[in-house]
């Protein structure tokens, strides 16, 4: 079986024009977002409490509130989720310190309400807490940004770094405009995608960028055009078939893998869609834009040599 | 050329042999037992008496067991199920009274000849094996207040022996001040209190006719205070977790002032809360030997006195008159006393010392009770006679102790009391039915992502394709049994991981694959292909993967709890990848194709050459030469 039979290389870098139109466009439209709607954080980084808790039968969210308001809990978020007989409850944080005293309190008036009730799971984040894990998610961005620009530059050349960085940045902003524009909730569980994302992602790009390199040195006497999309067409099939299982192992999660998961794995299939767009049509027209030249990656004394050889 | 050396061949078998053979515990299981260990090491060890007595009473009330195992210090029982676990554990705590830690635990139902070379299950987290998680912070400022406040009345009766006229001590903030009415008698109290007091700064200032002197205390024993106070709340709460009767808590101190505590299998955090946020106090009592312990036994107990059983069993009157309360103790270390016997020397701060003092000297020949009070239950102890007058603030509390019990006494007496208060900033809870969900969840996602991944990569690439499967499979299997031997935890997004690496694992399958085929298209020869196709893959391979692990690492060192059991398992998935992606896979395929000498086919699905027009003819021409002679592209 072959999925892919190109009878000659695509003309990727042709249609610059329109897909740098397109990338910055999502990008915009993301940046946009994130700043008017703003990420829906979850109580990992805001701090706060959420419940968990099941009820033998339908639970009657209206009855929920009610006990709320009686025990003098005003701002409680109360919905289903899964399942009818499964219901999160969502307390935000308070000045005091007794905080973690509060879901013992509403457990208590649940249970009066309703003894069928049963605590599934019980978050509790002080405010301290949160800064910190949104000060070290922001941390391990950088660091991932950095350490990816100081790898790929060492292995390739310094414009392969900033190319391929910004196609994956690209990628993770476009997740976020996606996490803001749905108001899904940004958990530590998908910032942990989106760092994945970030690591993944740039095989995409090392894979062409290998083919590029490769190429340099083999078509001797192709433009720079053409050295790119020959590389990018001969390593389609590959891209997408690894992508696809990616992909495919992900949807299993998306199914499968319940609520914790499920975020999770919708960030890393925005991320695997993007990242193959990204690394495609981003990193190598960026790849362009820098200038990047034959000389940039094979060293003329190699050259030299080989019109010795033979 | 398709051929592995055979001490290649023995480190591939090699190694799946110890994948397979430590990944085996995981399909066992674990069953429901009960842990039954001594709360003290000292008062009694596990003995053929004790495992008779938890048998005996489990079979009069008809609970049936499934063995019982001598670990240790501790008796596990094991049982069928849950249920029975549970109404065993009630029982046998009525039974075993309080010197004994009764705790429901899980054991690895794998043969016994697995465990004794250390192949354990993968330890699963809180996340799936449900329990609570709290992290606590110190209230280090609390700390420092509560020294200074010692300090100050340190000071004071220091000021005082020695004859200093000040007129006061203020504490404010960080610091201490203290204002003294002259000049000289400023100078003498510096002097003095910088020998008594080495860890404190002192500075002099003169304000509106006083004559300042402020102590701070110096930054290294600030330093060395935290630690202390840290470690005496681990100690502290250690001692109280073993009320709760968990069976393997973790207690660790996380950052510079906080403590990580996670209790597997608890459910009741109300309790569990109460117990770790309450506080101790120790005190000293005089005991009454002069009144009747028999008459007290019966009954009748004297007026202003209570009745105790002393730790070790003696009955003994205790006086209701608290002389002495635990915040005096700066200090409890096990030792040996003159006659070499194991004792514990405590250190009292100078106001204490000052109480002990006069309270040895008027009782000499009596008996003094130390009592620790918590959440309103006294417990003496120990009761050692008054030989002397103690004065100096340093006291030995000798006699019928083992170098253990010595042990122990030191640090209830240390760990009695918090030594800073604690706030809890985070409570994870996962009630137990959700965390055998996530188990399922988790590989549920884990197995059918594989099937689909398998079944595609077969159907794509033939044999090469199911060789790929085979790959993967032992991919997994060295990263379960990885996981298994490191002993690390596994949680939910642990799992997400495993399921991650399965469908970026064959990425690498992938990108040799369609290599072997590019180099087919080329014109090159089957075995050539094949040989081209894993050496150009290689770099692109370990390329491609480093970054991923760049990720993987900034995710271990910034995340924490479920995102570093994510990072673990990616990072490690990460590498059995890369060595069964490359090497298992290639000795398969030697294994398949390496002996036939003249190989005009492999099965690796279609390879489709373009129809040549003029001009791609002529590329694939050029493309051939250079193919077939790899060397000269290096």
């Amino acid at each position: 079986m072959e999925f892919f039979r190109f009878e000659r290389d695509i003309p990727f870098m042709s249609w610059g024009r329109f897909t740098t139109t397109f990338s910055l466009l999502t990008f915009i439209l993301s940046i946009f977002f994130l700043f008017y709607k703003g990420l829906n954080l979850g109580v990992d980084f805001t701090g706060g409490t959420v419940l968990e808790v099941n009820y033998a039968q339908p639970a009657d969210l209206n009855k929920i509130r009610t006990t709320f308001t009686s025990i003098g809990i005003s701002d409680a978020s109360v919905q289903n989720f899964g399942s009818s007989r499964d219901v999160m409850i969502r307390l935000p944080i308070k000045g005091d310190s007794s905080a973690a005293k509060l879901s013992e309190i509403v457990i208590d008036a649940l249970k009066k309400a309703d003894d069928t009730v049963e605590m599934r799971r019980v978050e509790f984040v002080g405010p301290q807490v949160g800064e910190e894990l949104l000060e070290n998610g922001a941390l391990a961005l950088l660091f991932v940004s950095l350490g990816i620009v100081a790898y790929l530059a060492m292995r390739f050349e310094w414009k392969f770094g900033v190319a391929g960085i910004i196609a994956n940045l690209h990628d993770v902003i476009i997740i976020l405009g996606f996490f803001a524009f749905f108001q899904w909730e940004f958990s530590l569980t998908v910032l942990a995608a989106v760092l994945a994302i970030l690591g993944y992602s740039v095989n995409e790009s090392v894979v062409i960028f290998d083919r590029i390199r490769e190429n340099f040195r083999k078509m001797r006497r192709a433009d720079v055009n053409k050295v790119i999309d020959n590389a990018i067409t001969r390593t389609m099939s590959r891209t997408i078939i690894t992508h696809g299982s990616t992909q495919i192992v992900v949807l299993a999660m998306l199914f499968f893998g319940g609520e914790t998961l499920f975020y999770f794995a919708l960030a890393l299939t925005i991320g695997i869609l993007f990242g193959i767009y990204s690394s495609v049509l981003v990193a190598s027209p960026i790849l362009l834009l820098l200038g990047v030249k034959r000389e940039d990656l094979v060293k003329p004394e190699v050259k030299t040599q080989e019109e010795a050889a033979p | 050329m398709n051929r592995y050396p055979l001490w290649k061949n023995l480190i591939i078998a090699i190694s799946l042999f110890l994948g397979l053979l430590y990944t085996l515990p995981n399909f066992f299981g674990e069953s429901p037992a009960i842990q039954i260990s001594p709360l003290r090491a000292t008062t009694t060890s596990v003995n053929p008496e004790l495992i008779k007595k938890v048998e005996d009473s489990l079979r009069k009330s008809n609970i049936a067991t499934n063995g019982t195992i001598v670990e240790g210090s501790s008796i596990k029982v094991r049982f069928a199920e849950t249920d029975i676990q549970i109404k065993a554990k009630d029982l046998l705590q009525a039974e075993l009274g309080n010197d004994y830690i009764v705790a429901l635990n899980l054991i690895p139902n794998s043969p016994d000849w697995l465990s004794s070379i250390g192949a354990l299950p993968m330890y699963l987290g809180l996340d799936l094996r449900g329990g609570v998680h709290f992290m606590l912070q110190v209230d280090m400022v609390g700390a420092l207040t509560k020294a200074l406040d010692r300090y100050s009345a340190d000071i004071r009766s220091s000021l005082r022996e020695q004859k200093v006229s000040f007129s006061g001590i203020e504490r404010e903030r960080g610091q201490l001040t203290i204002k003294f009415r002259d000049e000289p008698s400023r100078t003498k109290g510096e002097s003095e209190l910088k020998r008594i007091y080495p860890d404190l700064e002192l500075r002099t200032i003169n304000m509106d006719r006083n004559f300042l002197l402020i102590a701070t205390i110096k930054p290294d024993a600030h330093v060395r205070m935290q630690t202390a106070a840290l470690q005496q709340n681990i100690t502290t709460l250690r001692n109280r977790v073993n009320e709760l009767g968990v069976a393997e808590p973790i207690i660790q101190q996380a950052g510079v002032d906080r403590v990580i505590v996670q209790l597997p299998g608890v459910q009741d955090t109300a309790k569990a809360k109460d117990i770790l946020g309450r506080t101790a106090t120790l005190e000293v009592r005089l005991v009454d030997d002069e009144s009747d312990i028999d008459a007290a036994l019966r009954g009748q107990i004297p007026v202003g006195t209570e009745l105790f059983t002393e730790r070790g069993g003696n009955p003994l009157l205790v006086k209701k008159q608290v002389l002495l309360t635990g915040d005096r103790i700066t200090d409890a270390q096990p030792g040996f006393d003159n006659d070499s016997q194991p004792a514990v020397h405590v250190s009292l701060d100078s106001n204490g010392a000052r109480i002990f003092k006069d309270l040895t000297r008027n009782n000499v020949g009596k008996r003094m009770a130390i009592l620790l009070v918590e959440k309103n239950i006294s417990e003496v102890i120990t009761a050692p006679v008054i030989r002397e007058e103690i004065g100096g603030g340093r006291v030995q509390i000798s006699g019928r102790m083992s170098t253990i019990e010595a042990r122990d006494v030191s640090l209830l007496l240390r760990a009695g009391a918090l030594a800073a208060p604690m706030e809890i900033i985070e409570e994870r809870t996962v009630g137990p039915s959700l965390g055998a969900e996530n188990i399922a969840r988790g590989f549920n996602s884990t197995l059918f992502g594989f099937l689909a991944v398998a079944i595609f990569i077969v159907i794509y690439y033939r044999a090469f394709g199911t060789i790929s499967v085979i790959a993967l499979c032992s991919n997994l299997l060295l990263l379960i049994g990885l996981l298994s031997i490191l002993q690390a935890t596994l949680t939910l997004p642990g799992m997400a991981a495993i399921a991650l690496t399965v469908g970026m694992a064959i990425d690498a399958n992938v990108l040799i694959n369609e290599r072997i085929r590019d180099e087919l298209r080329g014109g090159a020869s089957p075995h050539m292909a094949i040989n081209a196709g894993y050496e150009r893959a290689f770099g692109t391979i370990l390329d491609s993967n480093i970054t991923t692990l760049i990720a993987g690492l900034a995710l271990f060192s910034f995340g924490s709890g479920p995102i570093k059991g994510f990072a673990v398992v990616l990072c490690l998935g990460i590498l059995t990848s890369i060595f069964s992606a490359v090497l298992v896979s290639r000795s398969l395929v030697n294994f398949l194709y390496g002996n036939q000498r003249k190989l005009d086919n492999i099965s690796i699905g279609t390879v489709w050459r373009p129809v040549t027009t003029k001009r791609s003819g002529k590329n694939v021409k050029a493309k051939q030469n250079e193919l077939t002679n790899p060397s000269k592209d290096n």
